[in-house]
């Protein structure tokens, strides 16, 4: 058996095996951090930010930073909701993400996080920028305007699917993601079983023609808000654990 | 603001209770003769150009935006020229039926919207009452039951819509091909439990606007009205077909110009011609040329279009419409209130008969075939015949969008109903009213047009009356806060 640590998140005392990251451990326990750049399965990066908790005081990435014996961890406060806003507000002005349209709408992380974090409509000015479409796969597109740099794609295509279609190119503002191909998606090795056309956290890169298939109501977070499952399975857990706390009940979360 | 230099200008913007923006002017001479009038569709919406470039299957939810009160003609218009794209346009019953329902909700819910909400308190107030109760807020007031049922049947609609579309404005249904969802027994139940109360309301409807016409022929028969060429489709039979047929049109004596021809070849028949002072174009039928060739389009082209509707009830309403003209086009603009009102009727009959109707709860839901690079739809949108052509490349993007929306046909017949208006009320008078003014208001509102194809909120725009001097200055202005 691994070593276990104990440490606190948000006040309550959570125990995590050594190594762990802060956000592993605390999802393990049924506390939802909010992560757009990280996914399981893949190295994380701390790209996004999203994740940011305060550990004993200081700010750090939830998904790289690993737990260790007695840290106070701070997540669901005032302060960190408001930066994680920031993040996801500035996210949609530096992109063009028409959601009312988007095939992606009702199974997209970015949405459902700004519905999470309560966000009505961004505070800075949008930014309109030009970006492309890359139709040229024959069973997979490209929108540009809709990529968040996330670089789930990149990292699942070269850690996952071997193949490294993937990649980014200029810096600051002006970074964009790439294929590595002489031209366009389509001259590149992507096949559609591969994991990275399904590591998409918006609707940057989609199978053609699958769009709403799904009827409005039944979609992903349709069904489960973003993080409510997470939360949900851990109440019923405990529900279950407690003395005379009976059979978990489906959808009663707490 | 003044363009003739011995002339004077009223100019109305925005025009209230209608779906959209748009003003209109009136040029005096010094006499107070009316020189010129028309209704200018000021606003510029450009969907056509800022849909290319984008993936064919996006089309049906993006082009949908166009519109919040009729969102479903759009979005199943757009779906049945995209089934063409993906070989689809031979759908399963379920998809079609489905694809049916959605759209009879949507009728149901904009003519009542239109009928109850927008024109009713003109109508049953009459055009000259206060403006500051000539509102719906009024009709709630002067007649609680009748604003309840106005209130209960846009609401009626609007669940069909939610439990064929997933929402009740701007939802995905209609996929290329086909659709997402059937209805479900516990959907279909719901919507039963109310159906023979909106049918009695709809039969009422009819009335209401029956007796309206009756009662106010020396008024009806030509306020605003004047003669003209029909169009719209047609089921093979004759019958009225809101979702899908050939094109038909007919003149004003009720002579077929065309009849049943393949949406695919609407341009060989319509043509759109344009006008230096709006941004709406000018369809008009091909064979005729420009001058004469405009048509107009919605439910009173439909009820002078068809042969016979299929439902009892409607069709018993329509040959009661058609015994007024003695079974000829009826040309009264206010005419078209009534005709309104019998497809709300012909709706609630067809949502009765597709709720009993098993394929509903069908699964076999889309269908594919082989892929074409063009599509065209047509369909009857509340407003009137509306016109979706797509052209898609090898990688599905799209590179050529037209629309021709319900109201740019009936752009030339509205000018004409404002002119007509604007020289039986206004012209030679001492003084300018307000009730003239709205008399204005009223022809436009008898078309139901969605001037721009977007929603606005109602109730806030203001009516602006700006009456120059021929030298230029402003010699009166009325605002009228809704």
């Amino acid at each position: 058996m691994s070593e276990t640590v104990s440490f606190t998140i948000d006040g309550k005392r959570l125990t995590a095996r050594a190594g762990q990251t802060i956000l592993a451990a605390a999802e393990a326990s049924g506390v939802y951090i909010p992560r757009l750049c990280h996914k399981d399965g893949l190295n994380p990066v701390g790209g996004c930010r999203v994740c940011t908790v305060r550990v004993n005081g200081r700010p750090a990435s939830a998904c790289t930073q690993p737990v260790s014996a007695g840290i106070v961890v701070d997540n669901d406060t005032d302060e960190l909701r408001s930066w994680r806003r920031q993040i996801v507000e500035m996210l949609f002005v530096e992109g063009n993400h028409f959601c009312m349209f988007c095939e992606k709408s009702g199974n997209c992380e970015l949405q459902a996080l700004a519905y999470r974090l309560g966000i009505t409509a961004p505070r800075y000015p949008y930014l309109w920028p030009k970006r492309d479409v890359d139709a040229s796969h024959p069973d997979i597109i490209l929108d540009r305007n809709r990529c968040i740099l996330c670089g789930r794609c990149e990292r699942t295509s070269r850690d996952l699917d071997g193949k490294s279609v993937f990649g980014f190119i200029e810096r600051g503002i002006h970074k964009t993601l790439a294929v590595n191909a002489e031209a366009r998606l389509g001259d590149t090795g992507l096949d559609l079983t591969d994991q990275a056309v399904n590591a998409c956290p918006v609707g940057a890169i989609l199978k053609k023609r699958t769009a709403y298939r799904t009827p409005v109501g039944q979609r992903q977070f349709d069904r489960e808000p973003i993080g409510t499952g997470v939360e949900t399975r851990a109440s019923l857990t405990v529900r279950g654990g407690e003395p005379g706390g009976g059979k978990p009940v489906q959808g009663e979360a707490r | 603001m003044v363009t003739h230099s011995n002339t004077r200008r009223i100019e109305i913007s925005p025009v209230t209770r209608v779906e959209g923006h748009g003003k209109v002017t009136i040029h005096l001479d010094e006499a107070n003769r009316v020189t010129e009038a028309r209704l200018h569709i000021v606003e510029f919406r450009g969907f056509e150009r800022f849909i290319q470039g984008r993936p064919y299957w996006e089309m049906p939810v993006a082009v949908q935006r166009l519109c919040g009160i009729c969102p479903v003609s759009h979005h199943l218009c757009a779906a049945k020229a995209i089934d063409h794209i993906v070989g689809g346009a031979k759908l399963t019953p379920t998809a079609e039926k489905m694809r049916r329902l959605m759209h009879y909700g949507q009728m149901f819910q904009s003519h009542c919207l239109h009928f109850f909400h927008l024109a009713s308190p003109d109508l049953l107030f009459g055009f000259d009452s206060d403006p500051a109760t000539r509102n719906v807020i009024g009709i709630i007031g002067a007649d609680r039951d009748l604003a309840y049922q106005a209130i209960m049947m846009r609401k009626y609609g609007q669940e069909i819509i939610k439990a064929t579309a997933g929402k009740k404005i701007h939802g995905t249904g209609a996929i290329p091909g086909g659709i997402n969802k059937n209805l479900s027994i516990a959907e279909r139940d719901a919507l039963l439990v109310d159906v023979e109360k909106m049918k009695k309301w709809s039969r009422d409807a009819v009335e209401l606007a029956r007796k309206y016409t009756l009662t106010n022929m020396e008024l009806v028969k030509t306020f605003a009205s004047h003669e003209s060429n029909y169009l719209s489709i047609i089921r093979r039979d004759g019958a009225m077909d809101f979702y899908d047929g050939g094109l038909r049109a007919i003149d004003a004596g009720g002579g077929t110009i065309f009849d049943h021809v393949p949406n695919p070849e609407y341009l060989g028949v319509i043509r759109e011609g344009v006008r230096n002072w709006s941004y709406m174009k000018v369809p008009f039928i091909r064979s005729l040329g420009e001058e004469r060739g405009w048509y107009r389009v919605g439910p009173l082209a439909r009820v002078n279009t068809c042969d016979f509707i299929d439902t009892p009830e409607a069709e018993a309403a329509r040959k009661d419409f058609k015994a007024l003209t003695n079974g000829r086009p009826n040309h009264m603009t206010m005419a078209f209130h009534w005709a309104r009102m019998i497809e709300v009727l012909h709706s609630i009959e067809m949502i009765e008969r597709l709720l009993g109707d098993p394929d509903l709860q069908g699964t076999d839901l889309v269908v594919t075939g082989e892929r074409a690079r063009e599509g065209v739809g047509v369909i009857e949108a509340p407003r009137g015949t509306l016109f979706h052509h797509y052209r898609v490349g090898d990688d599905d993007l799209v590179t050529m969008c037209n629309l021709i929306v319900s109201t740019t046909s009936n752009n030339e017949g509205m000018n004409r109903s404002v002119r007509r208006v604007a020289e039986d009320c206004i012209s030679g008078q001492p003084t300018i009213t307000e009730g003239m003014l709205n008399r204005i208001e009223v022809a436009i509102r008898a078309y139901d047009p969605c001037l721009s194809c977007a929603t606005h909120a109602l109730g806030k725009m203001p009516l602006i009356a700006e009456i120059m001097g021929p030298d230029g200055n402003l010699i009166d202005r009325k605002v009228r806060e809704p």
